[in-house]
């Protein structure tokens, strides 16, 4: 049996350092050169109830066209959508780089047997999906059964095989403290993930700055044991532009700039490409932007 | 921990460019006089001396150097002031004076800030996030006190000592005037203040901030110089109260000076503290405490944490999240709002500071950098840690009054705790673990002044300051703060 | 019947809770209307080095008793006076105190030494201080002890003024070193044997007797006195105050007109002997700092 032990975090300690972190000044060519990293850091994501294969497809062509009024931006990093749309947003986005990520584990409460849970992510790695993002269970880590956790992300990872990449969603709004988004990180790293990921995007919070800052210490950790590099990404509630380039001032301050490439830290997000477009084209244009001219997909 | 581990990279990608703050809106003059009877006026020797950035070595403005004559002048003018309006007027209405004081100061802020970071070299984030913010705040919480001083002293009657004369040192330059001036004014006090003579500009905007108060003339005296003005403040038999901040060194002299006389003092000198992480700490964190303890402001600061004692089980893990982070710092231009690290506030501290450096490494230390270029113009020291140090390495015992760090480690908590102690200073001490009894047993033994647990550096003017030991004696910001301004 | 011949008392110092003579071997005659009555030791700087030395060695266990328990060594202390009042009384007379005002004087060093016993859990609660600091922190002052206290005891009254002077010091956990009164020192050797037998730790407490003349500058001077409470004597207050800055002790300098008046029970001479700390921490979730996660 395992025991994990995680080092402590001070919650204001975090704050404060999280304050300097916002106190950053990103101008001029800095600023644009973060807008366009963040843009191609993006997951675009839908995970409606209501998702429809013309959604899903819409979707992937924004993927695709960004702004092509504008010349020069890079494309997303991935769409991430539900199992059942993994085929059709591998085919929509067929001759592109964009990556296919999809949910799984019974995406957002991961209440299920395992048995499903490797089902779901079978049918999506079977599917074409790059990535599979799993949900963590929550009453299993809150009723102190660290081990469960830990074997069944072994489990996903290794159903997901070697090709496809394991995002590790922690659903840090469920965890209650900072302390335990420690905990679940040293726990997601040490079963497999090759990311982990604060949100489902479904729970309040989903990604801050201080819930981001604690993981991104277990993954410097985890460098300075191994020298592996483990993933990144805060999903939900990362919506506008001044807000990323924060996170990346984060990433830059805590793991180097390594990380700052869309194979080491992505954005969980829907709104945030679009005003990352619309900042983009005001620090090229000098002129402040409408949300008419960018295209909702 | 792996050893064979690449350092992480902290630059080479995404550099931030330039983002300086303004200065258009600043408004200096090329020459001030001495602030005496509430007006500028020149002073009698007609001797001037220039104040210099010291972060491009440019000229600033001319400051007039006070002479015996113009010390004389300021502290009849605050004699008559205490004597007149001064204490004839309610304590109720003194505090407003204060408080408009304060509000000017939060209205001016950025001008301040810029000042602040121009005349002396600290980063302007530091300048406009702490400096400024905190006097302004110093005030506004001493001026509520002036007419409730009942309150804080059950069964006394306490009365104002008379003329306070007030020496400044040139790292906090604005927020110590108002260390000093607020607590005395709240208690009924006038005073002659004199700032470091390298940093008196903001000093100076104070005084045309007290002139726009409206303050009764001669309440606050503002007058500038070097050490020998200082001497004549300290010398000058009408002064009732030395209030210092500075070296333990001129604090000896200035002890000697008023020896025998009925000079009350309050001294807050300097500073060896220890900061001591245990190995159940919050690492990350404390390695930020850590940074924060000995890199704020340049090391300039009297209780800069600039001892680490790192528990032996995580002393690799916390050497190497501190080398890390140290390279994520950015020094340089201190007006840029990205800068961490400013310039050495002058050329002599600069000189005091490589002194060290050269030592600690010829004492067998080794010693570790930000690897960074050094602005061509300006006084400038990296960010610099010592590893392999003992209790007796020079560098672990003398103040170096720079971004200077001696780390040694410790095994057990009674060791750790006679060498936080084994040291003539006691202004501070910081201890970093998660357990809360052994928290209060380490607050309780260190013997400092002011101890941060799983914190550093915090100030607040609610918040008694000052040294046991060689550090000094009595206590700024508080309650207790009121303390040495009165007597009983 | 002949007259039976008075056993006389050799008075001693007394250092860490001993009583040895002094190291010097020196005496001085005290004399009461031109009769010798007693010889007092002179003590040296050797006996000073030795006091501090006890003082120091004892300040540990002194200052970190609960304060409870420091408030009742105090008020055992006073008990103890009770039953050697007698004692106490003659004494002043055979140094030729009138023996009404004697008995006066007596009786009021017992009522101050339950006044300052009863401060010692009281202090920290009166001068102690939650302060409202604007971030996410608990902060604290209280007042601790400052270390190894020099006390020149008053002239006079011999028992009163070296009570109503040491038991400030003592309540909060200093310890003391006493340049006794020279011209009525001999209560201050027998409070020293009631210090010996009652709770008082060994080294607490150490009494010099001598010319404060010959050691008050090696007192002044020496590195591992914290503070110095200089009563009366003022004639020394340059010279102390010169000496005390190669470690910066603290130097209170008394301005009691009477040791008789009331004004002498009061607190605040407790914390002329204390430090203030300041103590920081986090607190999770103040207003102002971003509540949740």
């Amino acid at each position: 049996m395992e025991v994990f032990i995680s080092p402590k975090v001070d919650k204001v300690g975090i704050e404060d350092r999280v304050n300097r972190i916002t106190k950053r000044s990103i101008k001029k060519e800095a600023k644009l050169e973060g807008l366009k990293m963040a843009l191609s850091m993006v997951d675009l994501t839908t995970l409606e109830g209501m998702d429809t294969t013309n959604k899903v497809t819409q979707m992937c062509y924004k993927a695709q066209h960004l702004h092509d009024e504008f010349p020069g931006l890079p494309t997303v990093a991935a769409v991430c959508v539900f199992p059942n749309f993994v085929k059709i947003a591998v085919d929509a986005l067929k001759g592109s780089s964009i990556k296919v990520a999809s949910v799984a584990t019974a995406f957002p409460s991961g209440h299920s047997s395992l048995d499903v849970k490797i089902t779901d992510t079978k049918m999506a790695v079977d599917a074409g999906a790059h990535e599979v993002d799993m949900v963590i269970s929550r009453g299993k880590f809150h009723m102190g059964d660290f081990n469960y956790v830990h074997d069944e992300i072994a489990a996903i990872k290794e159903a997901c095989g070697k090709s496809v990449r394991l995002k590790v969603i922690l659903e840090t709004g469920e965890l209650g403290n900072l302390d335990n988004v420690r905990l679940a990180s040293d726990i997601a790293i040490a079963a497999g993930a090759d990311f982990i990921k604060t949100s489902t995007g479904k729970i309040k919070p989903a990604a801050t700055l201080p819930v981001t800052l604690v993981m991104l210490e277990a993954i410097k950790d985890h460098y300075y044991k191994t020298g592996n590099m483990i993933g990144m990404k805060p999903a939900g509630g990362i919506s506008n532009s001044k807000l990323a380039l924060q996170y990346l001032v984060m990433v830059k301050e805590t793991l180097g700039v390594k990380w700052l490439d869309n194979h080491w830290f992505r954005f969980g997000a829907s709104s945030l490409a679009n005003d990352l477009l619309m900042q983009i084209l005001k620090q090229s244009t000098g002129a402040y932007q409408s949300a008419n001219y960018f295209s909702k997909d | 921990m792996k050893k064979d581990i690449k350092p992480l990279k902290f630059s080479g990608k995404w550099d931030f460019d330039p983002a300086p703050e303004s200065v258009d809106h600043i408004n200096l003059k090329e020459q001030y006089g001495l602030f005496i009877n509430g007006k500028f006026e020149d002073p009698q020797s007609g001797n001037y001396f220039p104040s210099t950035n010291p972060a491009t070595e440019e000229h600033l403005s001319m400051i007039a150097e006070a002479g015996e004559k113009d010390v004389n002048n300021a502290v009849t003018a605050a004699r008559k002031a205490y004597e007149g309006p001064w204490s004839r007027m309610s304590a109720k209405e003194r505090g407003k004076y204060i408080f408009r004081i304060a509000r000017l100061i939060q209205e001016k802020s950025r001008e301040l800030a810029v000042i602040e970071t121009l005349d002396g070299g600290k980063p302007i984030r530091e300048s406009r996030d702490v400096d400024i913010p905190i006097t302004a705040a110093h005030f506004f919480y001493y001026a509520g006190w002036t007419d409730k001083l009942k309150y804080a002293f059950p069964n006394r009657n306490p009365k104002p000592v008379g003329v306070a004369g007030q020496v400044i040192p040139w790292n906090f330059p604005l927020m110590m005037a108002a260390w000093k001036i607020a607590p005395a004014l709240a208690t009924g006090n006038t005073v002659v203040l004199k700032p470091a003579e390298t940093t008196s500009l903001t000093a100076l905007k104070l005084a045309e901030i007290i002139q726009e108060a409206d303050l009764p003339k001669g309440v606050v005296n503002i007058i500038t110089g070097a050490g020998s003005t200082g001497a004549g403040i300290v010398n000058h038999p009408d002064i009732d109260k030395i209030a210092f901040t500075g070296s333990t060194g001129v604090g000896k002299i200035i002890m000697k000076a008023i020896a025998g006389s009925n000079k009350k003092s309050t001294m807050e000198l300097g500073g060896k503290a220890a900061n001591i992480i245990f190995e159940d700490a919050p690492l990350d964190q404390a390695v930020e405490g850590v940074i924060n303890g000995i890199y704020f402001n340049q090391g300039h600061v009297c209780c800069a944490g600039s001892r680490l004692f790192v528990q032996e089980s995580v002393y690799d893990i916390v050497l190497r999240k501190l080398k890390d982070r140290i390279q994520s710092l950015i020094l340089g231009n201190p007006l840029d709002k990205n800068t961490d690290i400013g310039a050495i506030n002058s050329k002599e501290q600069l000189g005091t500071i490589n002194k060290y450096l050269k030592i600690g490494q010829q004492e067998g230390a080794e010693m570790f950098q930000l690897d960074c270029s050094l602005p061509k113009k300006g006084f400038w020291c990296p960010p610099t840690l010592f590893t392999n140090v003992s209790q007796s390495h020079v560098i672990a015992k003398e103040e170096i009054f720079g971004p200077v760090l001696a780390i040694q480690t410790f095994r057990t908590i009674d060791e750790v705790i006679t060498k936080a102690n084994n040291t003539p200073f006691g202004l501070s001490a910081g201890v970093w673990t998660d357990k809360g009894s052994k928290i209060f047993n380490l607050t309780s033994q260190m013997r400092a002044g002011v101890v941060w647990a799983n914190t550093y550096n915090k100030f607040d003017p609610t918040s008694p300051f000052g040294g046991y030991k060689e550090s000094g004696h009595g206590r700024e910001g508080g309650l207790h703060g009121l303390t040495p301004y009165l007597n009983f | 019947m002949a007259e039976r011949i008075n056993v006389l008392k050799t008075y001693k110092i007394f250092i860490g809770g001993k009583f040895p003579r002094t190291e010097s071997g020196r005496f001085y005659q005290l004399n009461n209307r031109s009769k010798a009555i007693a010889n007092v030791c002179l003590s040296s700087r050797k006996d000073l080095r030795n006091a501090v030395v006890a003082a120091r060695g004892a300040f540990e266990k002194w200052s970190s008793a609960t304060a409870y328990n420091r408030s009742q060594i105090l008020y055992r202390m006073a008990e103890m006076m009770e039953g050697r009042k007698d004692q106490f009384i003659s004494e002043l007379v055979f140094q030729g105190v009138d023996k009404n005002k004697a008995a006066e004087e007596v009786d009021l060093s017992i009522d101050r030494v339950i006044y300052f016993a009863g401060w010692a859990d009281k202090i920290n609660q009166v001068f102690g201080s939650v302060n409202p600091v604007a971030s996410s922190h608990f902060n604290f002052s209280l007042m601790e002890p400052m270390g190894v206290v020099g006390l020149v005891a008053p002239e006079r009254p011999g028992l009163l003024g070296l009570l109503s002077s040491l038991c400030p010091i003592l309540v909060s956990g200093n310890c003391a070193v006493v340049l006794a009164s020279e011209k009525l020192p001999l209560c201050s050797i027998t409070l020293a044997e009631v210090l010996a037998t009652s709770d008082v730790p060994a080294g607490v407490v150490n009494i010099l007797t001598g010319k404060k003349e010959e050691i008050i500058v090696h007192l002044s001077k020496h590195m591992d006195v914290n503070a110095i409470y200089l009563t009366d004597n003022l004639e020394y207050k340059k010279l102390v105050q010169e000496e005390a800055i190669q470690n910066l002790k603290r130097i209170v300098v008394g301005n009691q007109k009477s040791w008789h008046d009331e004004s002498v029970e009061n607190p605040y001479i407790i914390t002329e002997f204390m430090e203030t700390k300041t103590t920081w921490h986090p607190v999770e979730i103040i207003s102002g700092s971003g509540a949740g996660y």
